[in-house]
């Protein structure tokens, strides 16, 4: 009865430490790896989408608060910053290709970063999305810290960006490959650099697990588009609204 | 191995530091990017420990995304109320994103000698 008493005791004090919730969020993407591994690695099972629809279940279930459950996730969340900084490493040794392609890499993120504002934006509004919604869904495809600047200077809702910009991440990594096999898009740069413009740093993570050269050159799509994205949308947002 | 440890850091808290002081509208570890990136130029090379840690951290990058995606709890609410005009505006836009940026690249940086 005792023992049972401190079972249960340990239980309470060590489920509401931060421990539990970095825990919770390493065996919920171990699962989430492991079953996109047991279906033949296919884009469709992402495992940040799986491991945050576990993560999302747990918490659900135990009436956990977001704020009580990032206390113990910010540890992992703190090395977005980190590993951003060490995307200079893939990029360093292409280089020789970066150098190369300078103009060529320019324009194509400068195009693809008004595709991206113009699509998303068009889209919404033929389907009535009210001005807000239109201003925070703009800047999506940008790295969630600055999307989330440039949509609160339009007049936006940064907190709803930021969650439009993880699921333009897990769409990107979901559906990248296929649009860009569709488009006979075959080297490896130009795929990287597109799959990087779209969908930032979560489909710059799914294409360094493809191939190095791609998660480069995503790498870098992701720098240069959140640099244009900033300068670019609001002043064009200016013009149309 | 803690060198290059604290040299990504250090770069990670200029390019933080930049970014406040000069106001430029890019995240910081973009900046801490460059900054590596700049190292390595003057380096000539990347060294075998950098390397390690770099593949350590590049490796798993999947996982750091999770705990702000699972942010999404707090929002669902704002989701469902415009769920068609978001969705298909998330959709579509990254699909024509990838498409137009990809065949860009690839037609222009062939014309630019790229395999």
């Amino acid at each position: 009865m005792n023992s049972l008493q401190n079972l249960s005791q340990t239980w309470v004090y060590l489920s509401a430490s931060p421990l539990f919730h970095l825990t919770l969020t390493l065996v919920a993407f171990q699962a989430a790896v492991w079953l996109f591994q047991k279906a033949g690695r296919t884009a469709l099972l992402n495992p940040v989408m799986v491991a945050v629809v576990i993560i999302v279940m747990a918490l659900r279930v135990t009436e956990t608060s977001y704020a009580t459950y990032f206390q113990g996730a910010q540890f992992v969340h703190f090395l977005l910053g980190p590993a951003t900084v060490a995307l200079a490493i893939p990029l360093y040794r292409q280089w020789h290709v970066v150098k190369r392609s300078g103009g060529a890499i320019a324009v194509s993120v400068i195009c693809g970063s008004l595709t991206a504002a113009a699509t998303a934006v068009g889209t919404a509004w033929l389907l009535g999305g009210p001005r807000d919604i239109l201003a925070s869904l703009a800047p999506k495809s940008v790295t969630a810290p600055v999307a989330m600047a440039i949509a609160e200077e339009l007049g936006g809702l940064p907190s709803l960006t930021a969650v439009l910009v993880i699921l333009t991440g897990i769409v990107g990594a979901m559906f990248g490959t296929m649009v860009l096999d569709a488009c006979r898009v075959r080297p490896w740069p130009a795929r990287g650099l597109a799959i990087g413009t779209a969908s930032h740093g979560i489909g710059t993570a799914r294409a360094l697990q493809v191939n190095e050269t791609a998660g480069a050159f995503s790498g870098l799509a992701m720098g240069l588009n959140a640099l244009a994205t900033a300068v670019l949308l609001p002043l064009l947002w200016g013009l149309v609204f | 191995m803690l060198s290059y440890v604290t040299l990504i850091f250090s770069c990670q808290f200029v390019g933080e530091f930049l970014v406040g002081a000069l106001g430029v509208p890019v995240p910081g570890p973009v900046i801490g990017l460059v900054l590596l990136l700049l190292f390595l130029l003057i380096k000539g090379a990347v060294p075998e420990d950098l390397a390690r840690v770099g593949a350590g951290l590049l490796g798993s990058m999947s996982l750091l995304f999770v705990p702000a995606g699972a942010g999404i709890m707090l929002h669902f609410h704002l989701l469902a109320e415009a769920a068609l005009p978001l969705g298909a505006g998330v959709v579509v836009s990254t699909a024509a994103t990838i498409a137009v940026t990809g065949v860009l690249m690839a037609k222009l940086g062939a014309e630019a000698g790229d395999e």
